[in-house]
């Protein structure tokens, strides 16, 4: 099985009340924060490598995954393919671009190219990046590829390599569950971190994966070792000649208001419910 | 002058209240513009909701009945297809419309404003604000695309009232789309409950890692749940660990909350859940630390052991 992962740099998402907006509000800046592997991009290879390994057997790699970063051409860019590399990933592409030229719809246009170079059986992405919070690029690029979207999957089981998949997604009211014809696309959602979260026909249905709370797996240090000699390949928007015509244009970017008023501490119980009574008036 | 296209969703085939906050963001689209809306009522149950959904002003309702589970594919070319008579589609912004509005955008080449928290008409010119960074930036864009499409974020848009008078219904064909056939619903567990739903509550009691289990949250966090007649969230880190269904998640990734009244129990306040409840009017925080980040947004800070004064809690709401 061969999965293609897009992952993205974000500023620090921890520290995201740390970012500012340029004093004529055009743009923002996170000047002083760390880029980071977006969150939701990490899990999503997390979810692609436990499809493509076999656990039981030191996480031997029985399947391919190529992780493609659409950004400056830089270190910090370079940093994060990396990371995924010494993972598990076996190869990156870096598609060069100024991060004021992307949107939802371009990237989307980007990966479609990527994967009709590559073909992959499945890709797995983030269903949104923490910056721009948006959940559209994913199904975006499966409709140009006229492939199915599966959002937030927290659970994929497949037997035959991933030619159909049994995948439970996330709704607002519950829990659905669908089977996939791959190829297709999916993005995961947090449960796809759960020790039982990816039977992959490969992996011993009964092997659990380590409880992971915050993100995917770290990297080993022959990973990261490895990870060095692995290719990063590197490419312009223009190579791949993708139409890059934005459908998006942010005119202004504000801090939201700060909460008004202190906070109050309250003494007790009975206090909390006199003030929320009395005071607040909300009970 | 901007004509707007409403999809509805539909549950357990009912429109859900989601569709009546995308009416109130198409009506103010429509109101600014000189424009008008219609309903798009498409699922199982859509010919019973469209009735229903007749009744808030409308120029038309339309209908597409489309028997079993929802399914992106299965909807999105008959969306699409509708809505080529339009300038701009709503939908909100719940996992349904993020699913299934990309997907039409794409059919339309319409570039998607996600998530909005307002629509602004500046002399007939439309932009929109959305949360981003998790809440931390606020940034306002203008789709340049011939056609729009956008989704609301429920807790930024009052549901719509009736407004008497009977839109006209209209059915309308089922189109196909290949990626359909590669999809098979096998089904759904929906998840009920009494209480309120997270998004459409006045008071929601939140729980968060620090309950320890779901037998905590039952005994603890319940009783002050429904003695308030509140809805109950958790925390990211609650819902991981089981305690409670994922459903219930408060933040980033789960429900944007906005009630009156917001207590959050034992959470520390990660900037993920921050995301997901700061735009609640009051907020009360129950925490041992009083250093935690949740401080940072909280009107009213008790100090405690969660297990000591959430049940004197309950008991003082019960007197009142």
């Amino acid at each position: 099985m061969k999965i293609l992962v897009s992952i993205k740099r974000v500023a620090d998402p921890d520290n995201a009340s740390k970012l500012k907006v340029s004093a004529d509000g055009t743009s923002v800046t996170s000047e002083g924060l760390e880029w980071k592997m977006n969150p939701f991009d990490d899990w999503s290879l997390e979810a692609a490598l436990r499809l493509t390994e076999n656990a039981a057997e030191r996480n031997a790699r029985v399947g391919e995954v190529v992780l493609v970063s659409i950004g400056p051409n830089d270190e910090h860019t370079q940093r994060i393919i990396r990371e995924g590399l010494a993972k598990g990933a076996e190869r990156g592409i870096l598609v060069e671009a100024d991060e004021g030229s992307l949107d939802a719809g371009v990237v989307s246009a980007i990966l479609k190219a990527i994967v009709d170079k590559e073909s992959p059986d499945l890709v797995v992405m983030g269903k949104q990046a923490a910056d721009g919070d948006s959940n559209v690029a994913g199904t975006k690029l499966a409709e140009r590829l006229g492939w199915p979207i599966i959002n937030s999957a927290m659970k994929i089981v497949t037997a035959d390599d991933g030619k159909t998949l049994d995948v439970k997604r996330e709704l607002d009211t519950g829990v659905a569950t669908v089977k996939v014809t791959g190829p297709a696309v999916l993005t995961t959602s947090d449960r796809i971190l759960h020790p039982e979260s990816v039977k992959n026909g490969v992996t011993p249905d009964d092997h659990q994966y380590a409880k992971l709370e915050v993100g995917g797996r770290y990297a080993s240090l022959k990973g990261i070792m490895q990870a060095k000699k692995k290719p990063i390949d590197q490419m312009s928007i223009g190579d791949l000649g993708v139409d890059a015509t934005k459908s998006l244009n942010y005119t202004k970017f504000e801090l939201p208001p700060a909460r008004s008023g202190e906070t109050t501490f309250v003494e007790d119980a009975a206090d909390l419910v006199d003030k929320l009574h009395n005071t607040a008036k909300v009970i | 002058m901007a004509n707007v296209l409403v999809v509805a969703e539909l549950l357990e085939g009912k429109a859900r209240k989601t569709t009546l906050c995308a009416v109130t963001a198409a009506k103010q689209i429509a109101e600014g513009t000189g424009g008008s809306f219609d309903i798009l009522s498409i699922g199982e149950g859509a010919g019973a909701s469209a009735d229903e959904l007749s009744g808030y002003g409308a120029g038309k309702v339309l209908k597409a009945e489309i028997a079993g589970g929802y399914i992106c594919e299965k909807y999105a070319a008959t969306v699409a297809e509708a809505g080529k008579g339009y300038d701009i589609l709503v939908a909100c912004a719940s996992a349904y419309g993020k699913d299934l509005l990309p997907r039409v955008a794409e059919k339309l080449n319409a570039g998607v404003a996600s998530d909005i928290s307002s629509v602004n008409i500046d002399g007939g010119k439309l932009s929109y604000t959305r949360p981003m960074y998790a809440g931390n930036v606020s940034g306002t864009l203008e789709i340049t695309t011939d056609k729009q499409v956008v989704t609301v974020r429920q807790s930024e848009f009052d549901a719509a009232e009736a407004s008497g008078g009977a839109s006209p219904t209209e059915d309308i064909a089922i189109q196909s789309d290949p990626a359909a056939d590669k999809v098979e619903f096998l089904g759904v567990e929906v998840v009920k409950s009494e209480r309120p739903e997270l998004t459409d509550a006045d008071v929601v009691v939140s729980g968060g890692r620090a309950l320890k289990s779901a037998e905590n949250f039952a005994n603890i966090i319940e009783p002050l749940v429904d003695a308030l007649g509140a809805a109950m969230g958790a925390s990211r880190a609650a819902c991981d660990a089981g305690y409670v269904p994922a459903e219930l998640q408060v933040g980033q990734t789960g429900k944007v909350v906005a009630p009156k009244l917001y207590i959050a129990i034992g959470i520390s306040g990660a900037i993920q859940h921050l995301a997901g409840m700061k735009g609640s009017k009051t907020i009360v925080a129950i925490n041992k630390d009083k250093e935690a980040p949740i401080a940072q947004v909280a009107d009213y800070f008790l100090v405690a052991d969660l297990f000591d004064v959430v049940p004197a809690l309950t008991d003082a709401v019960k007197k009142l």
